[in-house]
This record gives structure tokens, sequence and C-alpha cells, in this order.
């Protein structure tokens, strides 16, 4: 019989020969991810006997969800994170504006194909698209496996996701996410694991790919994969490269990350197999307050917008950006447009293209490089009544800090043409 | 037994709407996060609510981010349990690991109704109401040893791990 990458990776990380869905077992994380709320976890660690974190190399901490703190209690708290860092010996930290910890820690390269990471973070769920299992737990769950090292984990049954064809032109993978959760609904993969697969896939960019096993948090996925192949390690060794590692040493390292990969047996058993045909997928968007509540485009052009916001785990990167910058380069902003890109990296690199520039000069404006606005902890929180439209990844009720507002996700394309014209737009649709 | 008052709401009953993103790194009492719990989806709730209450809800209760306090804030409330049709995993998690009694009762939610009341019966794993009685299935035997204790941190510590 065959297994599935989660069943494997699984068995892998608990150090048993084999594993199926269904089976609970204890298993080791390689990475523990927390952010911000690393400082209310070390709380939770003070109440247990252990005075020092059992594996400190595998913590990863990054500042993020509310940088520069905008308050003086958000600033405590970036204080005792600090605390608790240098305390541990905790190496892998990522200090204010480095970036959202799921794009960071792929950037330096802290996690790689067939490792297991645990994160204090729903969409821990991202690292799936470089053949790594990710999941997300709570702060209780983090404490304990700062102290033990380890947490018991029931193995998902998997959904499989397999994409033929191409994305029409104006067409993205957050269009397709979109319709896949729209389709399956928000709990259409609750516990449970999923793997793409096809040749949609293998077509992708990097960057598009990230979306993807993101985005399976808003369907309830325990973790999701892609299997790492050349566009993969291709992202990998630039990433080395930029690090300062030497043609040798990138070539070494890439060897070791190649063997470390977890690919699925062929005949493995799957729960639910889904393909679709990527040529269908419209310009999709999530209307308010569910992800899963879907809608055309189309169906929704003409919708008045107030704001429009580009960045996030999901879509803040160089991709995202170019693509506004393709639409509102020469133009004139109707609406608000923020900007926060995914990382410093992802900054440097926009700026290096132009792509700030344009966009400044269009009328946006940008953040450091964090979560934002998101979850309505930092800078770009909506007032009453307000209309957004978001290249993020959820859009529940209050979820950007007001309760009687709305939130509309989509393409960073479609935001942009949006906040260029000021209802919801398509690229496609704008006339000069 | 004692009987417990219905909180009644609806499916995909998300953690923002339970406990807002934007008091998570700055509110560290859990007598502030009790005041502002289930403030964007119900927002007389937590005046209102008494320890021992009930909340009943549909599928996919505590969907979306993983932060905790989206069960801490209806711990310190003293809601007895959640009871739905299906949790959000990581809340699930949470829950189990803060103590917090959570039932997958279909059966149950089809005919509950907001402001009647319910008793649960843990040693037979039973709900009595309106003169009926509902059967829900027990924890996992990997996970009863952490709702023994209270959650996990009490686990851990009675562990002496």
């Amino acid at each position: 019989m065959g297994r599935t990458f989660t069943e494997k990776i699984l068995a892998r990380a608990a150090g048993v020969a084999d594993a199926r869905a269904g089976e609970v077992l204890d298993v080791e994380p390689d990475i523990v991810l927390s952010h911000d709320n690393t400082a209310a976890i070390a709380g939770i660690f003070a109440q247990l006997p252990h005075e020092r974190v059992k594996y400190p190399e595998r913590l990863a901490i990054t500042l993020d969800h509310a940088v520069p703190p905008p308050t003086q209690r958000h600033a405590k708290n970036h204080a005792e994170v600090r605390e608790f860092v240098a305390a541990q010996g905790v190496r892998n930290f990522f200090e204010v504006g480095r970036g959202i910890c799921h794009q960071v820690l792929c950037e330096e390269a802290v996690i790689g194909p067939g490792k297991v990471l645990v994160g204090a973070d729903s969409h821990s769920t991202h690292y799936g698209w470089l053949g790594a299992f990710g999941a997300g737990i709570g702060r209780s769950e983090v404490a304990a496996v700062w102290a033990t090292g380890q947490l018991w984990m029931r193995v998902p049954e998997t959904l499989r996701v397999s994409l033929t064809g191409s994305l029409r032109r104006g067409v993205t993978s957050k269009d397709f996410a979109l319709t896949l959760i729209g389709r399956l609904g928000g709990d259409g993969a609750n516990y449970m694991a999923v793997e793409f697969d096809g040749d949609g896939i293998t077509e992708m960019s990097p960057e598009s790919r990230m979306v993807l096993p993101n985005m399976m948090a808003e369907m309830g996925a325990k973790n999701a994969y892609i299997a790492p192949d050349e566009v993969t390690w291709e992202w990998m060794a630039a990433q080395l490269e930029r690090a300062g590692l030497s043609p040798e040493q990138v070539t070494a390292r890439l060897a070791v990350l190649r063997d470390d990969a977890i690919y699925p047996d062929p005949e493995a058993s799957y729960a639910q197999h889904v393909t679709i045909d990527l040529h269908e997928i419209e310009p999709s968007i999530a209307r308010p307050h569910t992800v899963d509540h879907y809608a055309k485009v189309s169906e929704l052009a003409g919708t008045a917008v107030d704001v429009g916001f580009i960045g996030t785990c999901t879509n803040g990167r160089l991709e995202d950006i170019a693509a506004a910058a393709e639409i509102l380069r020469g133009q004139r902003l109707a609406k608000r447009l923020i900007v926060i890109p995914a990382s410093s990296q992802v900054m440097e690199d926009a700026a290096r293209a132009g792509y700030v520039a344009d966009l400044i000069a269009a009328g946006a404006t940008f953040g450091t490089p964090g979560c934002g606005p998101c979850m309505g902890n930092h800078m770009g929180v909506l007032a009453p009544g307000e209309v957004c439209i978001s290249s993020a990844n959820r859009n529940f009720q209050g979820r950007m800090g007001e309760r009687d507002a709305e939130i509309y996700l989509a393409s960073p394309a479609v935001v942009a043409a949006s906040a260029l014209t000021g209802t919801i737009t398509h690229p496609e649709d704008i006339t000069e | 037994m004692s009987e417990n008052r219905i909180w009644k709401y609806g499916d995909n009953v998300n953690t923002d709407v339970i406990f807002a993103g934007k008091y998570t790194y700055t509110m560290t009492d859990p007598a502030e996060m009790a005041k502002v719990a289930l403030e964007d989806l119900d927002p007389g709730f937590a005046a209102q609510v008494q320890p021992g209450d009930v909340i009943v809800a549909g599928r996919n209760w505590g969907n979306g981010s993983s932060r905790e306090q989206a069960v801490t804030c209806l711990v310190e409330l003293g809601i007895q349990a959640i009871i739905a049709r299906s949790f959000a995993r990581i809340y699930y998690r949470n829950a189990i690991n803060n103590g917090l009694l959570v039932i997958e009762c279909p059966a149950l939610v089809d005919v509950a109704e907001d402001g009647d009341s319910l008793s649960i019966d843990m040693k037979q794993h039973e709900i009595a109401y309106n003169g009926e009685r509902f059967k829900f299935p027990a924890l996992p035997p990997s996970v009863q040893g952490i709702v023994a204790a209270g959650g996990l941190i009490p686990y851990l510590k009675r562990q002496g791990l």
C-alpha cells in the first residue's frame, strides 16, 4: 500500500517505520514558529517546571504582526519577546521590518522540503509550497513543544487536488484558491491534509504556488503540500546565493535539501480527489464575511470600494506588487491603496524594479513589511461603513478592526484595478 | 447534573468574532478577555452570560486564527461546554488544552433552542434536553488524560515531563 506525503512525513518525524491516516503519533517538529505572540507563550512556558527550552535551535521567532509597534503596549510586548530570545539563546530571530514569518522563514531557508513545522499561526499551512509539513497550533501547545520537543498529532486523511491546463491571462492562483474554497466550503478540508498535483502546478511560479497551501487554512486544512521540483530548487538556490553562499556551498546544500524531500507514493490512498481545469477559473472574489462566500468579479463589477490593501503572507510578494505596478503605472488612484510588502527582501526588490516609485506616483501608501491591518492590529484599519478590497486571506466580520466594515478578498491585480476606479473592477476591463 | 442555559449560534463562527484580532498582543488578563468575548457576533453576550451556561452552534465552530484567547475568554466566563455539529481543528485542540469541554452532537444542535436549558452527563456521554437524551462520542483515549488534568499545561506538570 502506498502512503500520502503526510503519512510519510509524520512517520519520519515520529521515528516510526510507517503510519496511516487516523493513527495518533508523538511527532518531533523540526521547527517551532511563533511571532508577536512569543511573550504570551513565554508566560505559559513559565508555568512549567522547565527553565530552558529543550531545543532552542528549533525555535524560529519573528516580530511581524504589529510592526513597528503602534502603541506602548505593543512595544512592551516586543521587548518581552526580545528578552525571551536572549535568555533562551534563540538564533532564528527576525526583527521588526524583516517581514512576515511565513515569507521570512522560506527566504532564510530556516525551513526546507521534508521538514515538519508547527507554528502559533493558522497560516502555517504555507510551508507546503516547498514540500514541508506546516500546521498551526495554539499557544499552550507551542509552550509544550518548547518544553518537551514533542506534540501528539492525528495523521490526517488527505484531499488530493489535481490541476490541469493553465490559468488564462489576468487570472491568478488566488482566483483558483478562492474558487476551490467557494466550491468545497470553509470546512471542506477540516482536519485533512491537501495535496496539490498536476501540470497546472508545474507551470506555476514559486510565488503563485505559495498562495495555495497558505489559503488552505481557510478550508480548515491541517497542512498542505506541493511536490518540490526544479522550480522549487531554483528558488531555493537563488535564496542561498543571496545569503552569501558560494556556488559550491549552494550545490552542497541543495543536495541535502533534495535528499530530505518526501514525495507521496503513486498508489497512495486519498479520502477525496478533485480535478480542476485551470482554464475554467474566472477572476474570483470572496464577499463579506466569509472566505467561501464566492462570486465572480464580473458579478460584482461596479460595487463601490473605499480602500484597497495589497499585502500579507498570501499576496504581498514581488509578483503581486509587480501586477499592481503594471496596472497603476502612470495612472492616478481614485481611492486609497495601502501596499505592505511581505518582507524586506520583497520591498528591496520592488524598489529596485521601480514598482515602489510607480505605485507611490499613482498615490499608493507603503507600510513596513509585516502583517499590517490584516487582522486589525496595525495601521490601515477600517472605519465604520467602509468597504475594503484586499489581497489577504480572511474577510471575517471585524477582521480589520471594525465590525461594521466590509472586506472583499481578491487577487492583487483586482485590488489595484478596483482602487484605481473606485469600484470592483477586473484589470482587463479598464479602458484608457 | 445542573441545568445549563443555551446560547445558540449558527454555522462557521470564526475566531475573529469570538475574540477580535485587534486585542491579541495587548490584552493579557483573562478577565479583560472575557469582557470582549463574542463582541462582533453577539455584543450582549459577555455581559449577560452566567457561569455554567453552554454554547450550542452549527458547523465549523472556531474556524480561522489559531488564537487561544478565543477559548480562554469563554473559559474565564465559566462556559461549561460548547456543543456543535463540528469544530475547526485548531480550536478543538485549543479547547481540550484549556480544559473546555467540546462536544460534537449534531442531533442536539438540530433541536436545541436559544434560552432553553440542557444538562450534560459525562459518565453516560449523554445530553438531556427537553425530555430527550442525546448520546455523544467519548474523546479519543489519547487526549482523555489532558482533559482529566484540566488542560495541557496542568497535564504536563502532573506528568513531570
